[in-house]
C-alpha cells in the first residue's frame, strides 16, 4: 500500500471481452439512459410528460401503415449503405466516403434517366442504370483505394474529401439540368416515369426492401464464407501476417472498395431510381455517415446490423415526431437523434474499458467496474 | 444464432401488434369539394375572403379544419419568416389548428414532409418554396382528399388537378415602388454631389437567375429608373435561397465595383448588414431590416400572404373549388410596403410612393410599360412566354399586349425572364 494520498480518484484500464449479455446490458442501459435525457429535454422545452414523448416516438414509425413502410425503406436504405462500408471496416479501411459514393451512385442513376429516358424501352433504360450506378460508385471508390494501396495515403481524409467533391458535382449537374436556372431538377419525367422502378403490389418501397433483404444475406456469406471474405479480415487483423501467407494486400483493399463502391451505389440507385425519382445534394441524407455507425455497433455483423439499422431509423422517425407535434424547430430532432447517438456511442467506452474507483478501504481486488 | 433469431421474432412480433393498432387516419368531415369542371380552365381568381363571414358562417367546419405548412428554412431566413408569421396571423384568425415544418428541403423531403401532414390529419397544406413544386404535385395526386397550395410554382394551371393550386403576388408592383424609393435616394446623393448622374450605378444580389428573380430585379430597376433615368444596374446571383457568407460577399463585391445602393432577393441578412456596415443604403424585401441596418434601410417590399391563406382555408372548409392560380395585387392587400424609415430615405419619399402606388392602382403607370425600356436596343414589340411549364423551356404564350408586358395575367407567377438594357449580370 502506498498511501491513498497517491491513489488517484480513479483509473481507466482496457477490460478483457466481456460476455455478450454483459456488452448488450450496457448498451440497452445507454439507450435507456438517452431516452430518460430526450424526454426531460423535451418536456423541460415543451411541458409534455415524458410518457407522452415516448408514445410520440412511437407515433413517428407505428403511427399509421404508411409511417411504417416509411419506417421500412428508412431501415432498407440505410442498411444498404452499412452493408456497403463494412466490407471495407473489416478490412480496417475506414470508408467515411459512404455518403458521396451513395451521392455519385445516384447522379449517374438520375443521368441515364435525363439522358436516356426518351431514347430507349424501359427495361433497357433500367438496366443501363444498374451498371451505371454501380460502376460510377465503384469508381469513386476505388480513387482512394488505389492511392491507399499504392502510396499508402490516409484513407479517412481521402475518402472524406470525396465526399465534398460527390457534392458540388450533384449541385453542379442540377444547376446543368435546370435549364430554369433555379437549381432544383424536381422529378425526372413524371409524365413517362421512365426508368422509374416498377411498384410491387402497390407498394411504393416493397422493392426496396426486398433488394436490400437479398443484399444483406449476400454480404453476410461474402463476407462468412467466401475466401475473399476471409482475405479481407486477416488483411485487416495484420497486413504482414496476410503478406506472409500470400495475400495481395494491394489486390484485396482494392477489390474490397470496389466492392463498397459498388453497394453504395447501388443505394444510390435505388434512392433516386426506386422511391425519389430526382437527385439533390441532400438524396443521400447523411445516411453515408450514420451507416458507419450502424456498422461498428453491430460489430460488423451484417445480421446484427438490421437491428441497429432499426434502432437508428425508428429513433430519427419518432425525434421528428416530435418536433412536429410539440410545434418545434425540425432541427430539433436532430438534437435529440444526437443525443441518442452520443449515449449510444458513450457505451462502447464502458464495454471496452473498466473505470475502478480508489475504494475507501483501499482493499485490492474489491473494485467493481 | 438461436437467440438473435428469438430475439428478431420477438421484435417482428412486436412490429405486427404495433401496426395492427395502429390509429387510423383521422378523419374529418367536411364538405366534399364542388367537383372540378372537365374543363379546368385557368382562374385567376384574386378575391380575398370575408374572414368575418367566414367564421359565422362557417362556425360548424372550421374548427375541424387543420392546415399544414411546409417552410424550406426557418425564422432566419427573411422570406420563411413572412411566410412562418402570415401562417400564424391566418390560421389563428379562422380559428383553426395548424402544424409548421421547417427546414424542408427541396427534394423528395417534401413529399414525406406533405405525407406526414396528412398522416396528422391536415386537410390542406402550404408550402413555400419554388423547387417543393414537383413533390406537392406527386403527394396532391397520392392524397386527393387533401388541398395543396404552393406559393411561386407554376405549374398548377397545366396539371389541372382539382387540389393543386399555386399562388404569388404582383409584387412586381411593390418593387417597383421599392424602386421608385430608391431612385429618390439617388437623387438626393447626387445634388449633394457625392457622385454624378453618369455614376447612378445601383447593384443587386439574386438568389438564382429565373424569372421570379429577373422580373424582380427588373421591376425594381424600372422604379429606380422612372425617378432617376441615368440609373443603371449590375446584377449578381449566390445560386442559394439563403447563404449569408455568400450574399454578404456579394454585396460586398458590388460596393467595390462602385455601386452607390444595394437590393437583394435572396432570403438571410448577409446584404443588408454589409450596406450597413459600409454605409451603403439598402432596400430589403420580405419585411423591414430597420432593427439591423437602421442607418441604410430604406423600405422593403414584401408579400402579405395572409389574405391567400385565409381565402384558401375558408374555401376549403365551405367545400368550394379553388382556382388553379391566386394573384395577389395591391388592391386586394398581398402586396405591401413597410414604413419608410426617415432615417435613411430622401425627404419626401413617403409621399412619392404613395402617389406612385395610387397610380399603379389606377393604372395609369404600368411597370412593364415597353416604352420604358428596350432589349437589345431594341422596343419589345412580341414576346412569346414560356407560360405552361411543361419541361420544353419554349415560350408559347404572346404575353405583350396594348405597350405593357402582361406579368401576372397567364398565371400568377412571375414570367418576366428577359434580360433588358441597363442592367448588366456579372460573374463574381
Amino acid at each position: 500500500m502506498n498511501g491513498s494520498g497517491h491513489t488517484p480518484l480513479f483509473h481507466i484500464s482496457k477490460r478483457s471481452a466481456l460476455p455478450w449479455y454483459l456488452s448488450w446490458a450496457i448498451r440497452l442501459a445507454a439507450i435507456v439512459l438517452a431516452l430518460i435525457v430526450c424526454a426531460l429535454v423535451t418536456t423541460l422545452l415543451t411541458g409534455v410528460s415524458p410518457l407522452g414523448v415516448y408514445a410520440t416516438i412511437i407515433q413517428g414509425s407505428f403511427g399509421t401503415v404508411r409511417k411504417f413502410w416509411v419506417l421500412l425503406q428508412e431501415l432498407a436504405i440505410l442498411l444498404c449503405v452499412s452493408l456497403a462500408v463494412t466490407p471495407a471496416f473489416k478490412m480496417r479501411f475506414w470508408n467515411i466516403g459512404g455518403e458521396g459514393q451513395v451521392l455519385i451512385g445516384g447522379l449517374a442513376t438520375a443521368a441515364c434517366m435525363f439522358y436516356f429516358g426518351d431514347k430507349m424501352p424501359n427495361a433497357l433504360l433500367i438496366l443501363v442504370m444498374i451498371v451505371a450506378s454501380i460502376v460510377a460508385a465503384a469508381i469513386w471508390a476505388a480513387i482512394p483505394a488505389f492511392f491507399k494501396a499504392k502510396w499508402n495515403t490516409n484513407e479517412t481524409l481521402f475518402t472524406l474529401m470525396m465526399n465534398y467533391v460527390a457534392i458540388q458535382l450533384v449541385s453542379y449537374f442540377c444547376n446543368v439540368w435546370d435549364r430554369k436556372g433555379s437549381g432544383i431538377v424536381g422529378i425526372i419525367n413524371p409524365r413517362t416515369q421512365a426508368g422509374w422502378f416498377p411498384v410491387i403490389a402497390g407498394k411504393e418501397y416493397l422493392l426496396n426492401v426486398l433488394i436490400v433483404a437479398v443484399l444483406t444475406v449476400a454480404v453476410y456469406t461474402y463476407l462468412r464464407y467466401t475466401k475473399h471474405g476471409y482475405e479481407l479480415s486477416v488483411v485487416g487483423e495484420s497486413e504482414r501476417t496476410a503478406r506472409y501467407v500470400g495475400i495481395k494486400v494491394e489486390k484485396v483493399i482494392l477489390r474490397t472498395m470496389i466492392l463498397s463502391g459498388a453497394l453504395c451505389g447501388v443505394a444510390g440507385l435505388l434512392l433516386v431510381g426506386g422511391t425519389d425519382h430526382t437527385i439533390s445534394t441532400t438524396t443521400a441524407g447523411g445516411r453515408g455517415f450514420t451507416a458507419v455507425m450502424v456498422s461498428w455497433l453491430a460489430k460488423f455483423n451484417p445480421i446484427f446490423m438490421v437491428l441497429t439499422s432499426f434502432l437508428l431509423a425508428f429513433l430519427s422517425r419518432g425525434s421528428s415526431q416530435i418536433a412536429q407535434n410539440f410545434g418545434l424547430n425540425h432541427s430539433f430532432g436532430d438534437i435529440l437523434t444526437g443525443i441518442i447517438l452520443f449515449f449510444i456511442i458513450g457505451s462502447e467506452f464502458f464495454i471496452n474499458y473498466r473505470i475502478s474507483f480508489r475504494s475507501a478501504g483501499e482493499k485490492e481486488g474489491s473494485s467493481h467496474a | 444464432m438461436k437467440r438473435t433469431l428469438a430475439f428478431l421474432l420477438v421484435l417482428v412480433m412486436a412490429l405486427c401488434l404495433f401496426a395492427g393498432c395502429a390509429k387510423k387516419q383521422a378523419e374529418v368531415t367536411l364538405p366534399a369539394p364542388v367537383a372540378a369542371a372537365s374543363d379546368m380552365e385557368f382562374e385567376n381568381d384574386s378575391a380575398a375572403a370575408d374572414v368575418a363571414a367566414a367564421k359565422k358562417d362557417l362556425a360548424e367546419v372550421l374548427p375541424k379544419v387543420k392546415v399544414g405548412f411546409i417552410f424550406l428554412h426557418d425564422e432566419n431566413s427573411t422570406y420563411d419568416k413572412n411566410f412562418i408569421e402570415a401562417a400564424k396571423e391566418a390560421c389563428s384568425s379562422l380559428g383553426v389548428s395548424y402544424v409548421l415544418r421547417t427546414n424542408v428541403p427541396e427534394g423528395q423531403e417534401c413529399y414525406n414532409a406533405a405525407a406526414e401532414l396528412v398522416d396528422d390529419g391536415c386537410n390542406i397544406i402550404f408550402a413555400d418554396s419554388f423547387g417543393h413544386e414537383d413533390f406537392m404535385i406527386q403527394a396532391a395526386k397520392k392524397f386527393p382528399n387533401v388541398q395543396f397550395c404552393h406559393a411561386t410554382g407554376t405549374k398548377a394551371h397545366t396539371e389541372k388537378l382539382p387540389n393543386y393550386h399555386n399562388a404569388f403576388a404582383n409584387i412586381y408592383e411593390g418593387r417597383y415602388l421599392a424602386g421608385v424609393a430608391a431612385g429618390m435616394k439617388l437623387n438626393q446623393m447626387i445634388e449633394e454631389g457625392k457622385f454624378t448622374a453618369d455614376e447612378a450605378l445601383v447593384g443587386y444580389v439574386g438568389a438564382f437567375p429565373y424569372a421570379e428573380v429577373k422580373s424582380g430585379y427588373t421591376s425594381w430597376f424600372l422604379g429606380v429608373r422612372s425617378i432617376c433615368p441615368t440609373a443603371t444596374m449590375e446584377v449578381t446571383f449566390t445560386n442559394s435561397w439563403y447563404d449569408e457568407a455568400l450574399e454578404k460577399e456579394a454585396a460586398n463585391t458590388l460596393i467595390q465595383r462602385g455601386c452607390k445602393l444595394i437590393s437583394q432577393h435572396a432570403d438571410s441578412m448577409g446584404a443588408p448588414t454589409a450596406c450597413e456596415a459600409a454605409g451603403i443604403p439598402n432596400v430589403s424585401y420580405n419585411g423591414s431590416t430597420v432593427a439591423a441596418c437602421p442607418n441604410t434601410f430604406i423600405v422593403s417590399s414584401r408579400i402579405n400572404w395572409v389574405p391567400f391563406m385565409q381565402t384558401m382555408i375558408v374555401n376549403t372548409a365551405a367545400g368550394k373549388r379553388l382556382a388553379a392560380d391566386w394573384t395577389g395585387t395591391l388592391a386586394n392587400g398581398a402586396v405591401v410596403l413597410t414604413d419608410v424609415n426617415a432615417q435613411a430615405a430622401a425627404p419626401g419619399t413617403a409621399e412619392k410612393v404613395a402617389e406612385v402606388k395610387a397610380a399603379l392602382i389606377a393604372g395609369t403607370v404600368k411597370v412593364f410599360d415597353t416604352d420604358t425600356f428596350t432589349v437589345n436596343g431594341e422596343k419589345l414589340a412580341s414576346y412569346a412566354a414560356d407560360i405552361h411549364d411543361m419541361g420544353d423551356y419554349t415560350g408559347e404564350t404572346e404575353v405583350i399586349k396594348n405597350g405593357e408586358f402582361e406579368e401576372s395575367v397567364f398565371r400568377s407567377a412571375p414570367a418576366f425572364d428577359l434580360n433588358i438594357d441597363g442592367i448588366t449580370i456579372i460573374d463574381n
